[in-house]
């Protein structure tokens, strides 16, 4: 039965688990990584870096402050620079965890059982530099509070019909349920991490952490049910934040904005850089941390069919943005489209159709799909293709509006890379405390995955 | 303390909650907690490193009630939402931007959106909590040494003293047959 299950589907072959592993030998292997008092040197490399990097970033925000939004290449009409730009890159990376860890557990994709970990840790990390930018970039950010809607003694109200107010409801709502989703993923194995710990102090804040959780067959009814249904609402979540990020730009009547596509394009596209950002990870955790077992070459090659084909999406967005722009026979949108690829910003169009477009369809051979080098590099070409992306959309758009009187052109200046960079330093510095201190695979479910195996060998 | 009448103790006088066994594989508990309701035991649980499928359905355990309370959080977070909106843009500060509609319900959907599954979501992880009885800082089934392994590789059955049918010498015997690999008292 079992061979013929394999004849039948060929990619198979590459077993999601590497066989051999018991329920004890994936969990001491995992919670390991956590409880051994050596910290590897590669660790405190990494981690030594970014918080240089982080302290890059405290210094330019502190700056900011100091001077205000004017230190930024931002000018009139570029009123939307670097920041907003870095927003919706932070938020698309952000998408994939919740994709993996909600879409790919309700459709029972049992190999997103060893990547969605650190991946739901990943968006909880690029959400907090998500979030970040849009309070910089506010200029008074002391008066960021006026957003929320509470009663106050000026008796006003956010405007609820404004999509950055939306935006500020998808972004609190979407970190929120995903430190929840993550947090309660987390119990068992924090439970795990107690029960292992060796020193009195890990076992009480394990302890603490975990709840009291016992391991109790109902609780773990109910438990599922829950993660289940958190998934179920975590996925239309997903695909409203990025929506909502995209009205951000339909709702204006800006050419190259004012259009319907932007929403699902935005959704594919964020989905596209977070699978890239998570290939990325995924590569760096399994080579330093030796979890070649756990996430083998069938997660990456999984995870580069569904870039291949969100790179699709894409394309057919890119394709669909022009076609509209030439076909709604008005001049400025016809204007704005031209001038993307001809005008100052032209090579970075180039770059990005390059990066996004092209370089996606060498996942259609197989020897790519499990050629790490090469998955690494493209991964890392489509992250840095979808910045452009974003770039493009937010900067050409406004630098070449309907009076060429007000035309200007957007420089990013030392500050703006300054605190782009920093944010990296700050995502990195947290996803490296993560690693050390919390299991960075769900051990449970890779209990769960031995079971399935034992039981589909009998 | 109230007195209840099957309280037992164990030789040094200690009150016990109830016995445990072990088991290595998935399959060997849900055997064993057949068995046991098979014989009438109904104060029992099982403790497993992961969720075993029809373990707590073979406890006799009937699904339970957290979708209602999801749906519930849902309810209630629409109605928030979309009533937050209402009264802010119609009642409290009513503002004419060219003659619109004060109540433009389809500019409301996203919050009202965002709201909904904000409250679900907490209503999912509360009321999990909630029903699960978390956090719970002590139970005496952490008292086993062997416990720690609920966590890692070995699966539990526990039949608590307060059952009706609860032996000290019957229980203990039955579970020695049910293919535990170790059976010991749970001491509170």
């Amino acid at each position: 039965m079992a061979d013929e299950f394999k004849q039948s589907r060929p990619n198979s072959r590459l077993p999601v688990l590497t066989p051999g592993h018991t329920f004890a030998t994936v969990t001491d292997k995992i919670s390991e990584l956590v409880l051994t008092a050596r910290t590897p040197r590669f660790w405190w490399i990494g981690f030594g870096v970014s918080f240089l990097l982080l302290q890059v970033m405290l210094i330019s925000v502190a700056y900011l402050f100091a001077v205000g939004v004017g230190v930024w290449g931002i000018n009139i009409p570029v009123g939307w620079g670097f920041a907003i730009i870095n927003f919706i890159w932070w938020i698309g990376i952000g998408h994939a965890g919740t994709l993996i860890s909600a879409i790919l557990l309700l459709m029972r994709q049992n190999w997103r059982t060893s990547i969605n970990r650190f991946a739901e840790a990943m968006t909880l990390f690029a959400v907090a530099n998500a979030g970040l930018y849009p309070l910089l970039h506010l200029g008074r950010p002391w008066f960021a509070y006026y957003i929320f809607p509470y009663p106050n003694t000026m008796s006003l109200w956010p405007q609820f019909r404004s999509p950055l107010v939306w935006d500020m409801f998808a972004i609190a709502t979407y970190a929120t349920v995903s430190a929840l989703f993550w947090y309660i993923g987390l119990i068992p194995d924090l439970a795990t991490l107690r029960d292992r710990a060796g020193s009195n102090f890990g076992r009480h804040v394990y302890g603490m952490l975990a709840m009291g959780w016992r391991g109790s067959a109902i609780h773990w009814h109910r438990y599922q049910n829950a993660y289940f249904l958190m998934a179920a609402l975590a996925t239309p979540l997903v695909v409203s934040v990025h929506s909502i990020v995209g009205l951000d730009f339909a709702v204006s009547l800006i050419p190259g904005w004012h259009s319907t596509i932007l929403p699902p394009y935005f959704v594919a596209g964020a989905v596209f850089s977070g699978f890239a950002m998570v290939m990325n990870l995924a590569i760096l955790l399994r080579r330093f941390y030796r979890l070649e077992d756990f996430i083998t070459l069938r997660h990456l090659d999984n995870m580069a069919k569904v870039m291949l084909a969100m790179g699709l999406f894409v394309a057919y967005g890119y394709l669909m943005e022009n076609f509209t722009g030439w076909y709604s026979s008005d001049q400025y949108e016809r204007f704005i489209y031209a001038d993307r690829f001809t005008g100052v910003y032209g090579p970075a169009m180039w770059a990005l159709m390059f990066h996004n477009v092209l370089v996606p369809q060498l996942f259609w051979f197989r020897r790519v799909r499990r050629s790490i080098p090469l998955l690494f590099l493209v991964a890392i070409l489509i992250n840095i293709g979808m910045w452009l992306e974003r770039f493009m959309i937010v900067i050409t758009s406004l630098h070449r509006d309907f009076l060429p009187s007000s035309w200007h052109i957007y420089i990013p200046t030392f500050w703006d890379w300054a605190l782009f960079i920093g944010t990296l330093g700050l995502f990195f510095t947290m996803l490296f405390l993560f690693i050390r201190f919390l299991p960075v695979i769900s051990i449970f479910e890779m209990r769960e995955l031995v079971a399935e195996q034992e039981a589909h060998d009998e | 303390m109230m007195s209840k009448p099957r309280r037992i103790y164990d030789d040094q006088g200690r009150r016990i909650f109830g016995l445990m066994a072990e088991y290595d594989s998935s399959q060997a508990i849900l055997q064993a907690v057949d068995l046991a309701y098979e014989k009438g035991y109904r104060k029992m649980d099982a403790y497993s490193p992961f969720p075993v499928e029809g373990l707590s359905e073979a406890l006799g355990h009937r699904p339970g009630k957290l979708a209602l309370v999801v749906l519930g959080g849902g309810i209630v977070g629409a109605l928030v939402g979309y009533g937050m909106q209402y009264y802010a843009s119609v009642i409290d500060y009513p503002l004419n931007v060219g003659g619109r509609p004060l109540h433009s319900w389809p500019m409301f959907i996203p919050i009202t959106f965002e709201m909904t599954i904000l409250f679900a979501a907490f209503a999912a992880v509360l009321g999990m909590f909630a029903l699960n009885g978390l956090p719970q800082p002590y139970h005496p089934v952490f008292n086993v040494e062997n416990f720690e392994l609920a966590t890692r590789s070995h699966f539990f059955l526990v039949i608590e003293v307060e059952d009706p049918w609860y032996d000290p010498e019957e229980t203990l015997r039955f579970l020695e047959g049910t293919g535990a690999t170790q059976v010991s008292e749970v001491p509170f």
